[in-house]
């Protein structure tokens, strides 16, 4: 584990060294570049700012009526006898329809437990080792018109429910 | 879908809020969830730029290309019947690439362009003129089954929008995450490529 913390300390610098190295490298006109690819990053997040203020407001209307503790609770006494704490099963479950609608309760557990605690940790981990299945399959079966998907929504839900608890565990083991 | 989850959370958190006597309350949280939506997409802003800026420089200098060749083996495991120097096999590569670069924009395009390109290669097999069992119009191929599969497994190697929020909440090491991040990945992928791979193998019976 203290490999995997120390690596974490290391691999932004580092990849953002080779990227350097490599591009000029390349005769890659750094500075230009950098300079447009952050004019596209600084309108993305401009873009989402909407979409983050409805997301972020309807989380807040859901925490402040009680309910989001109501169905942690609810669903933590059934998770946590697997050792799965109840406090993420709205955001695991949410995340597999849409990304932004996770961020919002990620948020909201982060202010809830702070970003270092264990719940906190391990919401980190899974939001960035899961994808929004049913949205990805949506887009990407709509475009060649594909109805039957056959094993696909299988493997998604087994490969989604691995790295949950790949999450919780590593989570642990961090603390 | 975003219409019903949307909705939904505001009329259940209304509905809920009235039972447990909290409906004074919701006002003002709505209002601080909103502003503070703004001061987080402040911070937003400077971390993805930067990391959007460095990321263009690695497109730029061929990184994903140079990459995607590398990737080719990969893709003969992933996809067995998938023919040699079919147009798909490209679009897949460039997909896996910037997925794990976390490119979402440059991810997505490839994507549909490799499903599409899976598509024509269905109906080259319906027709009889490509090698692979078909499939009726409509069904997905094995190949756009494992594709999918592993694009919901994630493939990401740096979440640096998770590292922003982290830092804007507080965190004492906000990219102490990256390192368990991957592992995670790295076990919610291998997972996939199992279940495909033994899918294919039980269907070749």
């Amino acid at each position: 584990m203290n490999f995997l913390i120390y690596m974490s300390d290391y691999i932004v610098p580092f990849l953002i060294l080779v990227i350097l190295v490599y591009g000029i490298s390349m005769n890659v006109e750094v500075y230009h570049t950098f300079i447009e690819g952050a004019e596209s990053g600084f309108r993305t997040v401009i873009g989402i700012m909407p979409t983050l203020i409805g997301l972020m407001t309807a989380v807040g209307i859901l925490r402040a009526s009680g309910c989001l503790e109501f169905i942690s609770e609810v669903l933590g006494m059934v998770t946590g006898k697997i050792g799965f704490p109840g406090e993420l099963v709205p955001i695991s479950i949410v995340k597999m329809f849409s990304s932004s609608a996770a961020t919002g309760l990620l948020i909201d557990l982060y202010k809830e437990f702070g970003a270092d605690s264990f719940v906190g940790r391990a919401a980190s981990i899974a939001m960035s080792c899961t994808e929004t299945i049913f949205y990805t399959m949506s887009v990407y079966f709509l475009s060649v018109k594909i109805k039957h998907t056959r094993y696909t929504l299988a493997g998604g839900l087994l490969a989604t429910t691995a790295g949950l608890v790949a999450s919780v565990m590593l989570a642990g083991m961090m603390g | 879908m975003l219409n019903y989850l949307w909705a939904g959370m505001i009329g259940i958190g209304i509905m809920f809020a009235a039972f447990t006597g909290r409906v004074p309350e919701l006002t003002n949280a709505a209002l601080d969830s909103a502003k503070e939506a703004v001061t987080l997409s402040i911070t937003m802003v400077g971390v993805m730029s930067f990391w959007s800026g460095f990321m263009e420089i690695a497109k730029k200098a061929g990184i994903i290309e140079m990459a995607s060749e590398k990737l080719e083996p990969f893709l003969s495991f992933l996809f067995p019947s998938l023919p040699r120097k079919h147009p798909a096999r490209q679009f897949i590569a460039t997909n896996m690439i910037a997925n794990i670069l976390g490119l979402g924009w440059a991810a997505t395009p490839a994507g549909l362009k490799a499903m599409e390109e899976l598509e024509h290669l269905e109906e080259e097999r319906r027709a009889g003129r490509a090698k692979g069992t078909s499939r009726k119009k409509g069904t997905a191929s094995n190949e756009m089954c494992n594709l999918l599969i592993i694009n919901i497994s994630s493939l990401q190697l740096i979440p640096m929008t998770v590292i922003a929020y982290r830092s804007q909440y507080g965190s004492v090491n906000p990219t102490a995450i990256v390192g368990p991040g991957i592992v995670a990945t790295a076990v919610s992928t291998l997972t996939a490529i199992i279940f495909c791979k033994i899918v294919d193998r039980s269907r070749r019976r």
